[in-house]
């Protein structure tokens, strides 16, 4: 193991939070909020000296950075932003335990949006925005953003392809252009011009400029942390339906996005994935449209609610307009079955991802078809190339992994006495990075009621779905810190 | 610069490596999948699967956008289709292919236009010709050529008989060697140094001397290195390298003895080169290599097509007392091996070739003041870099000892119209000179202003 390398990567994600802290910082003195600046300012030292002391020590990093290096740092990073992050919660006392306020900034980073909270606005704008804005940079990734403004490296940066593959979401991590560091300065360019669109179309329809950029930061990175106790259901008609397109581009790959700058319109509108996600999209909302058809008073109320809500859970964002846990029985198994598919691979959205799902759907059709046909040779292809074999494998392996660490967990939280169907939507929603979940932590509640060796389940099941579960499995894997 | 390599094979690999730690957008084209996906883990380029000589693959690579085609796959039919093909998706498009069948060498020059070609790369005819001109200047382990041919890097190996074991280097430049000269680089047991005047030489070190091209033949001759015409050759394997080399030699009034195994292979070569003896028989064989009179030959150059049986001939021909010994070797990593062994001269036709094309990617660059060659020595641990000074070049006409260098860099010899010399204190630079500079820093020139401090 490269300690050292890793050691000045660790610093300067620490740096990157700390810079990022500064906004949060600015806005609690602008409205005196002292306690939250209290808290700010002692975590600011913290993280200094916690940057200090690493820089320090890892001064002169030579030797290899390998796949293994590459996947520890991701997670490594990853938990180090967590626990630096939570300190301001922590040390302004809004929030007093310190389980509680990790779970809060890890279900920030990861982009889920599952709160201890039980009322938000009673905390501080301050700690708000910064709760809010972990979505935004948990949403592209903190090492991708890293990438983007480090210095190129000259020899041996091949490296950096390990940390991308890590952090990006999807079976089949490819970058853009050949070089790593312009493929990480587009996708934050796209990520950003899209977050400001957010907040000029959010603004334009009257919501205040506070809960414009919360909103928007959430909405980009597919997280769910609102402003308010309701969260978005008593904004108006106009600015949901904002926020349901927004959440539905932020699950689009964003190489789409890539290749429609490039004018390759053809190339995006053919692709299986993107046809895919808007296909379970158009068809759940209308199934779902049809089944609360009842509930609500006019068809455009009802488009509006199945829409939104379906666009939330299946972009894995979490956001709500209404209680869906009020809804029939078909309507909430559809978005259980909705958390599990997520967003595409490649956005900033969680979940199974839509493209392996078309993975796994067209190797089960695979497999039938060599069980009627043994000597047929077939491949499998999406948009029409050939899917490598090793791809294939490793989709069914992060399928059982994935089956595997949602039924621990299962088990664990049901130690704490809620109903099944609580513990499976909690379990559900944390790994699937989406938020809030059914019955008792539904879109009304929180997940405050936990116990301590649950919230920790769930903090390492938000890691590792945001991480996609290999980088997380790693840390715990004896040959890991095995000098080979 | 945007630059597509076809075919990630040893020399696609080389060229990988090179340009991509000059900072170039690299897209690599290869069938493999595997081996194309060890080369992008590796380093920071992109990697296209498939048939490079197709269009929808080249446009997949990003042809339309590209600013230089190097084709370096196996084939040079394939070669050729991609340039072709590229340069139809591309008119603006520079294209290098390497081209290796003796029987495309001539045409291939003629045809250039039409195969839309802006530089053909043959790796096994340019060992050839190094080849030769080591043979020209028996002694000189290898000769590195700047300034249009006019100033040289030789590399000089200290064995237990020379005149120069175990004397310091400011007694070995004033009473040893008449003529002006520079020591630019030792290399001992595996290790790069610079060295100052007190520098001890000792047997087994390899030093790198920079003169005048003009000047070699008095070096040689104050070395004591006996410089006697190279008459009688003995080449081991009948591959390309050994056809190129012969037809070379043969222009020299050289006798060659070709020694190959297979028997039809032989056949060919007899009826290519009629003044060369053609000998069907086993290299590797000692009998074999003495019925051929390896006592007294005047050199032996090993060029099967493994690097472990030129190892052990070039061992042989060494205990033997061979005069000059040349190896090819086909993997860099073997050279370092070499340094401890006694092989004499050694030649990697994939580096030429690729120190080649960096050359030509560098002159395509055409940013002022950009190097215009780069030659690395003493086993990768340094560079010499020529540079061509011109209106933005920085402090002209000062004298060198007023002058800040950075660390690790030496400046060699400045040529001014036809004149190389080795410069001292009151040298000074002046548009228009090439100057060539030693550097063992980690970090690449790209100007010659960066060799200022």
């Amino acid at each position: 193991m490269n300690y050292k390398m890793m050691g000045r990567f660790l610093a300067q994600i620490v740096a990157v939070e700390a810079v990022f802290l500064l906004p949060a910082l600015a806005i609690s003195l602008g409205l005196g909020e002292w306690n939250a600046v209290r808290g700010f300012l002692i975590s600011l030292a913290v993280m200094g000296i916690v940057c200090l002391i690493l820089f320090a020590s890892c001064r002169k990093a030579p030797g290899p950075f390998g796949a293994k290096e590459g996947l520890v740092c991701v997670s490594a990073g990853w938990i180090a932003l967590s626990l630096l992050g939570a300190l301001p919660f922590r040390f302004s006392g809004e929030i007093p335990r310190f389980i509680d306020a990790l779970f809060e900034i890890v279900s920030g980073f990861t982009t889920t949006g599952a709160s201890i909270l039980p009322e938000v606005e009673t905390i501080s704008r301050g700690l708000l925005y910064w709760r809010s804005f972990s979505h935004w940079l948990g949403g592209m990734g903190v090492l991708v953003f890293l990438l983007a403004v480090a210095p190129a490296g000259g020899k041996g940066s091949g490296f950096t392809m390990h940390l991308l593959r890590a952090e990006s979401p999807g079976p089949d991590v490819g970058k853009l252009v050949p070089k790593m560091r312009t493929t990480a300065m587009i996708l934050y360019l796209i990520y950003i011009a899209l977050t400001v669109l957010d907040i000029l179309f959010l603004l334009a329809g009257g919501m205040p400029l506070f809960d414009a950029v919360c909103v928007a930061f959430g909405t980009a990175g597919t997280g769910g942390f609102a402003v308010r106790n309701d969260s978005i259901a008593s904004y108006s008609p106009y600015l949901q339906n904002v926020c349901t397109v927004f959440m539905l581009l932020f699950g689009v790959n964003f190489s789409c996005y890539y290749l429609l700058l490039m004018r390759k319109f053809s190339s995006v509108f053919k692709d299986e994935e993107l046809r895919l996600y808007l296909g379970i999209f158009l068809g759940s909302t209308l199934l779902v449209a049809w089944n609360i058809r009842g509930l609500y008073g006019s068809v455009a109320d009802i488009f509006r609610h199945a829409a939104f809500q379906v666009s939330s859970i299946m972009t894995t964002t979490g956001f709500a307009t209404t209680d869906f846990d009020l809804w029939p029985s078909f309507s909430k198994s559809i978005l259980l079955m909705l958390m599990i598919v997520g967003a595409c691979a490649g956005s900033t959205g969680g979940g199974l991802k839509c493209a392996r799902v078309l993975l796994l759907l067209k190797s089960l059709r695979w497999n039938i078809h060599q069980v009627l046909h043994p000597r047929k040779v077939q491949v499998v292809r999406t948009n029409s190339r050939v899917v490598n074999e090793t791809v294939l494998d490793n989709t069914a392996a992060y399928l059982a992994a994935y089956v595997i660490i949602l039924l621990g967990s299962f088990i664990v939280l049901s130690l704490d006495g809620f109903s099944i169907e609580t513990n499976l939507s909690a379990v559900l929603a944390c790994f699937n990075n989406i938020g809030p979940g059914l019955d008792a932590v539904g879109p009304t509640c929180n997940y405050g009621a936990y116990g301590l060796a649950s919230k920790l389940v769930l903090i390492l099941d938000m890691l590792a779905g945001r991480l996609e579960i290999f980088p997380i499995l790693v840390l715990f894997s004896g040959s890991t810190w095995r000098n080979s | 610069m945007n630059i597509i390599i076809a075919g990630n094979g040893k020399v696609g690999l080389t060229l990988t490596r090179q340009l991509s730690a000059e900072g170039h957008d690299l897209t690599l084209i290869d069938l493999d999948s595997k081996r194309l996906g060890d080369t992008v883990e590796q380093y920071d380029v992109m990697g296209v699967e498939g048939n490079c000589a197709s269009a929808p693959i080249l446009r997949q690579a990003g042809v339309e956008k590209a600013e230089l085609l190097i084709a370096a796959t196996n084939m040079d039919e394939v070669n050729m289709l991609c340039c072709l093909t590229a340069h139809s998706l591309n008119p603006k498009l520079h294209t290098i292919a390497r081209i290796r069948n003796p029987e495309y060498t001539d045409q291939i020059f003629e045809m250039r236009e039409t195969f839309a070609l802006s530089l053909a790369v043959n790796p096994e005819r340019q060992a050839a010709v190094e080849i030769e001109r080591l043979l020209k200047y028996p002694g000189f382990l290898r000769r590195d050529t700047f300034a249009k041919g006019r100033a040289e890097i030789v590399e000089v190996r200290v064995d237990g008989k020379s005149k120069l074991c175990n004397i310091s280097l400011s007694e070995m430049l004033h009473s040893i060697i008449k003529t002006r000269v520079l020591v630019c680089a030792v290399l001992r047991s595996g290790t790069a140094m610079v060295p100052n005047g007190n520098f001890i030489l000792r047997e087994g070190d390899r030093i790198f001397v920079t003169a005048p091209t003009a000047n070699l033949t008095t070096l040689l001759k104050d070395l004591g290195i006996i410089t006697r015409r190279v008459r009688r050759v003995i080449l081991c394997g009948g591959g390309r390298v050994s056809y190129y080399l012969t037809e070379l030699l043969e222009r020299d009034g050289i006798a060659v003895q070709i020694i190959e195994q297979n028997p039809q292979r032989c056949l060919e070569l007899a009826a290519l080169l009629p003044n060369a003896s053609v000998i069907q028989g086993d290299c590797s064989s000692q009998e074999q290599l003495e019925a051929e009179g390896l006592g007294s030959c005047d050199a032996l150059v090993t060029l099967t097509g493994i690097d472990e049986m030129n190892m052990i001939i070039s061992l042989y021909g060494a205990s033997r007392g061979v005069p000059q010994i040349i190896t090819k070797l086909g993997r860099m990593e073997n050279c370092q091996l070499a340094d401890s062994l006694n092989l004499g001269s050694v030649i990697c036709p994939r580096e030429l070739c690729s120190n080649n094309i960096v050359r030509y990617v560098r002159a395509m660059q055409n940013q002022t003041g950009a190097a215009v060659s780069v030659h690395t020595i003493a086993d990768g641990q340094a560079e010499a870099v020529e540079f061509q000074l011109d209106e933005g070049a920085i402090h002209c006409g000062e004298p060198l000892q007023n002058l800040r260098l950075k660390a690790n860099v030496l400046v060699t010899s400045i040529t001014h119209g036809a004149k190389a010399t080795i410069p001292n204190g009151d040298s000074v630079f002046r548009k228009g000179d090439t100057v060539v500079v030693v550097t063992s820093g980690q970090g690449v020139l790209r100007q010659f202003n960066d060799i200022f401090a």
